[in-house]
């Protein structure tokens, strides 16, 4: 498929001044709420009940709010694995299946030893969510660097892959044994669980997601390979003549986004769930691409975008809850508000000189 | 393996690839034109759902698929409008286009999950009545099947017999020379959008309504994407993506076949084929399909100012 991507100059949006970026987000959101309120109207529903639903039980209260943390920590690991690989310019659709890879194997380190101490057990659990997520985004960046396969379309189909595979060893190898337990895993060892904080569900994967956010931020502005990274994706061409090694960036870059969204994983199963389930993520791969396209790969943006997505997702329990609306509805209200970036894309690129 | 154990993996090969191969088609016309729409998977659900709720409403499924293209084209008018007019990102539009799908889908679907609908009548091929009856009921076809390879031909005959196809080809190829030999790449890219919108409508039509007759959510599997990558393996051909669907049908009726035989694989890997199928094929396809790609595939025509 010879796609050529558009790349986004990282750093645009806040070049701009704070308050306009501001009053521009906020535009954004008011029309794609508003749009959404009017589809939720069609389908019959009170969309102002629905919408006042979503904010106050997710703003309004402490334990809401609270949830709306524990569910932007895995946006920021996947946000940030289709960021990177961004920067030089291809595609990773494929957070979701590297998010269950990465899962996988921290889940296979916590199960395989238990007795360790945690200081010792968690990070080879995360070393090991490294790898697989890593692994995972291998496969297409490879197929990508020969000149076989374009990477969009492999990303997307072993998302369909890794989580089958994951049910795989949870129907199957990894089974708790018992009269008739779900089909999951043993619970973790105490050991294997991320602290998490303030009696809440918010746990240590939050720091490490913004420590490793500070890192993506650092590596791009300040370091020589960032600005490599730029220039690959910026203009391929000329990169090659000034002697940058491409694929080996194309690799790196890739790979590591799935690094990290292979952590994701880790921190979802030890953070929050305690031990491996099929099917355990509701899309924070599809989402954390959304929000890179939201804040154009922008650091403080993806912050804040994955706090606002987190408040959406979490609003969709709200909505299935309060409305009887199924869950995957709340993707109608995160593909328009991309609808709104993509449809105005003069706002938010600088202007040519 | 029996005849009949045979008959029956084709069998289902062909009702699990229908739905692929009028999506697939519908891709090739609309890459020919110069865009990619990675939305096929949301356009698929929508229509899927909305064909399976007018079916239910109507009892009529052929209201349901008819209202299953509409709603399939329509979609595709609104991805149209992203790349087209306000000229974003083809890939991301069409995954913000997926997105919208899962959604609507799911709302539109919901109050129908579950429920039962009259479907199309299964005819058997002609000529073959004097079989015993184990065997004709291998042979027994709903119309959209009969119409797909015409479908197919018929896509051929657009793309690379007439006026309108050639134009499209060229929009495809180099949209500014196009414009400049009079044409309206714009104009055009939104006739092969509707036109190819309808077609994965009619592939979603068939698999909610004929083939599993259910509505559930994300049940097209990622059949919008494979169809994707099939418009590769087929070389942009029309004719060739039907080689490519049987086989993906294939790969379907064999995975069910390995699951009914008990072999003991477990079932979630089973699932896991079609796709490892698609991305081994495009692997070894990938040396050669360069020369064929339309050139501008993907670029945003920003008009002759």
């Amino acid at each position: 498929m010879a796609v050529t991507s558009q790349v986004q100059p990282l750093n645009s949006l806040f070049a701009k001044k704070p308050v306009q970026v501001f009053v521009r987000y906020l535009a954004i959101f008011f029309v794609a709420f508003v749009l959404f309120g009017v589809i939720l109207w069609l389908a019959g529903k009170n969309p102002f009940e629905a919408i006042r639903d979503m904010l106050v039980y997710t703003l309004g209260t402490p334990s809401g709010f609270s949830e709306v943390i524990v569910k932007m920590i895995p946006l920021l690991f996947t946000s940030i694995a289709v960021a990177l690989p961004a920067r030089v310019g291809l595609i990773n659709v494929g957070a979701e299946g590297q998010l269950y890879i990465g899962a996988m194997f921290a889940a296979g380190i916590a199960l395989a030893f238990p007795q360790l101490q945690a200081w010792i057990l968690l990070p080879m659990m995360v070393a090991a969510s490294l790898v697989g997520g890593a692994a995972w985004a291998f496969i297409p960046v490879y197929l990508r660097a020969k000149g076989w396969v374009n990477e969009t379309i492999t990303t997307l189909l072993m998302n369909y892959v890794a989580p089958t595979i994951v049910s795989f060893v949870v129907y199957g190898p990894w089974r708790a044994r018992g009269a008739a337990s779900a089909p999951q895993t043993v619970d973790f060892s105490a050991s294997a669980r991320l602290p998490s904080f303030f009696g809440t569900r918010i746990h240590l994967g939050l720091i490490i997601g913004l420590v490793i956010l500070a890192a993506y931020w650092y590596l791009m502005k300040y370091t020589r390979w960032g600005l490599e990274m730029r220039a690959v994706g910026g203009n391929p061409q000329a990169a090659r003549r000034n002697g940058i090694h491409i694929t080996r960036y194309l690799m790196l870059a890739m790979c590591i986004g799935g690094a990290i969204a292979g952590l994701a994983g880790m921190s979802e199963i030890s953070g929050i769930h305690g031990r491996l389930r099929p099917n355990f993520s509701p899309g924070f791969g599809f989402t954390g691409f959304l929000i890179n396209w939201l804040s154009f790969g922008d650091p403080i943006g993806i912050f804040l975008m994955s706090f606002v997505i987190a408040i959406i997702t979490s609003g969709g329990d709200i909505l299935q809850l309060k409305q009887g609306l199924p869950y995957a509805v709340l993707n109608i209200l995160l593909a328009i508000t991309l609808y709104v970036v993509l449809a105005k894309p003069t706002l938010f690129r600088r202007k040519k000189a | 393996m029996s005849l009949l154990a045979l008959l029956g993996v084709l069998s289902s090969a062909i009702y699990s690839g229908t739905s692929l191969l009028y999506t697939t088609l519908g891709e090739v016309i609309s890459e020919r034109g110069g865009i990619v729409n990675l939305g096929l998977e949301g356009v698929m659900l929508v229509s899927a759902a909305t064909g399976f709720a007018v079916t239910s409403v109507t009892g009529n499924p052929y209201f349901g698929i008819l209202a299953s293209m509409l709603s399939g084209g329509l979609i595709n008018m609104l991805f149209g409008y992203l790349v087209i007019a306000r000229k974003a990102n083809q890939l991301a539009s069409g995954l913000a286009t997926m997105f919208f799908g899962f959604g609507l889908s799911a709302l539109i679907g919901a109050p129908y999950v579950g429920g039962k609908i009259e479907s199309l009548p299964r005819i058997l091929v002609p000529g073959l009545g004097g079989l015993p009856k184990q065997y004709t009921f291998q042979f027994q076809f709903d119309l959209l099947i009969y119409l797909v390879v015409p479908a197919a031909i018929g896509v051929w005959f657009l793309l690379f017999r007439t006026r309108w196809g050639l134009s499209q080809r060229a929009v495809g190829e180099s949209a500014d020379t196009a414009f400049a030999a009079g044409y309206d790449p714009n104009k055009l890219r939104y006739q092969a959008l509707f036109l190819a919108g309808m077609l994965a409508g009619l592939g979603a039509a068939h698999l909610s309504i004929v083939y599993t007759r259910t509505w559930k959510e994300f049940m097209t599997a990622g059949r919008g994407f494979i169809a994707v990558a099939l418009v590769i393996f087929s070389k942009w051909h029309p004719l060739r993506a039907i080689a490519g669907a049987l086989l993906f049908g294939g790969a379907v009726a064999f995975q069910l076949l390995l699951q009914a035989s008990g072999v003991n694989i477990s079932p979630f890997l089973l699932d896991s084929i079609p796709y490892v199928l698609t991305i081994l094929v495009l692997m070894a396809w990938g040396g050669t399909r360069k020369q064929s790609a339309p050139a501008s595939l993907g670029r945003v025509y920003r008009g002759s100012e």
